[in-house]
């Protein structure tokens, strides 16, 4: 029982492949798997202006803290932007963890809040619409949000923490309602065609799993406890995320095949859906697929 | 026996396990979606405990 490497006290067993490694091992081994995943998607580019998308929580604290370490060598700029939807107890937390780390390492960090661009808090949507999910209402605001603060900030890309855990749940949560063409905006660099109005999203952690950056974050001392959103428990994505949990124990790798999988049938995919004609909203002008965007579609239906 | 803290259900407990993996199967716990802290310290299923151990299991699913 020791790191394969160094022969030192193990952190972890890697899941995938039953290997032990040690604090040091593993975050080398961490950052390579992220770097590889940079470059071999080409997720940036020498000078980009990188807007990372922080919750305060393991993951996005996880990713800011690896690009601000690639800053100086790739010549980035480096943005840190928080959504406040608005969660008691939940995103007031995390919010300080945030705005702690963004102040120690000096990066800057911009707040936007549904309650300023949205008039309402997500508490306050939800107690108006006790029968509608939240992370159905919150998706759209959230994407919407981040894309246009994104844009606003002449940012190149936009990093967010998804893991390769998260990726897994998208996958089969769009197979199982026949929603492909969500499908084929997903992958380590998002979006099927290219839009001056929308920011391309990346995500280095795509094929770490979520307990290596849980693992990562920890070994960084990056948050005090991982929480979970409070409306969590209503999603569709719940139920999904403790399928594949355990068939992750029962099965190990599972959801690396599943994304493995997916990534070699993404072109197809997205050659498929390269057509989709992007209008802008007759409302408030945002880029959309269809007349109306689904911002203002559902605050039409829920404020 | 060792003394396990569930950190989410806020529930101490005392099982006779002589490793980690053993306490994962005694309380039903999934070691893919878990750390293992150990005088602030993560441990791997394999790692022999002694009855004065005492082990934090911290569920690592965050976010929404």
């Amino acid at each position: 029982m020791s790191c394969k490497f160094c022969k030192t006290k193990p952190v972890i067993t890697l899941t995938n492949s039953n290997i032990n490694l040690c604090k040091s091992c593993f975050i080398k081994y961490f950052e390579r798997k992220a770097l590889k995943t940079i470059r071999q998607y080409e997720l940036l580019k020498k000078g980009d202006h990188v807007v990372v998308a922080v919750s305060g929580g393991k993951d996005s604290l996880s990713v800011l803290n690896l690009l601000n370490k690639l800053k100086d060598k790739m010549k980035l700029t480096i943005t840190a932007l928080l959504i406040d939807e608005g969660i008691k107890n939940y995103r007031d937390k995390s919010i300080e963890d945030a705005k702690k780390f963004c102040k120690e390492k000096k990066i800057k960090l911009e707040i936007a809040s549904y309650k300023k661009n949205f008039g309402k808090t997500l508490d306050d949507m939800k107690k108006k619409n006790k029968n509608t999910i939240a992370c159905s209402m919150c998706g759209v605001f959230r994407r919407s949000l981040l894309n246009k603060k994104s844009r606003e900030l002449k940012a190149d890309k936009l990093a967010t923490g998804h893991n390769l855990d998260d990726e897994a749940q998208s996958i089969l949560m769009n197979q199982l309602r026949h929603n492909i063409a969500l499908s084929s905006r997903l992958g380590p660099i998002t979006g099927v065609k290219k839009d001056p109005r929308f920011i391309p999203r990346i995500k280095p952690f795509y094929f770490l799993t979520e307990k290596e950056v849980a693992t990562y974050a920890y070994l960084h001392n990056l948050v005090n406890d991982f929480n979970e959103c409070t409306y969590c428990e209503e999603s569709y994505r719940f139920e999904i995320r403790d399928i594949l949990n355990g068939m992750e124990q029962r099965h190990p790798g599972t959801k690396h095949a599943l994304v493995a999988s997916f990534i070699e049938i993404l072109p197809l995919l997205k050659n498929k859906f390269k057509d989709v004609e992007i209008k802008s909203c007759k409302n408030c002008g945002e880029p959309s697929s269809s007349e109306i965007c689904n911002v203002c579609q559902v605050i039409e239906k829920i404020l | 026996m060792p003394k396990i803290i569930l950190e989410k259900e806020g529930v101490i407990k005392q099982i006779v396990a002589s490793t980690l993996k053993e306490v994962y199967q005694k309380l039903k716990i999934n070691p893919t979606i878990v750390l293992a802290i150990k005088n602030n310290e993560l441990i791997i299923e394999s790692t022999k405990l002694k009855p004065k151990d005492e082990i934090k299991i911290i569920p690592v699913i965050s976010g929404g």
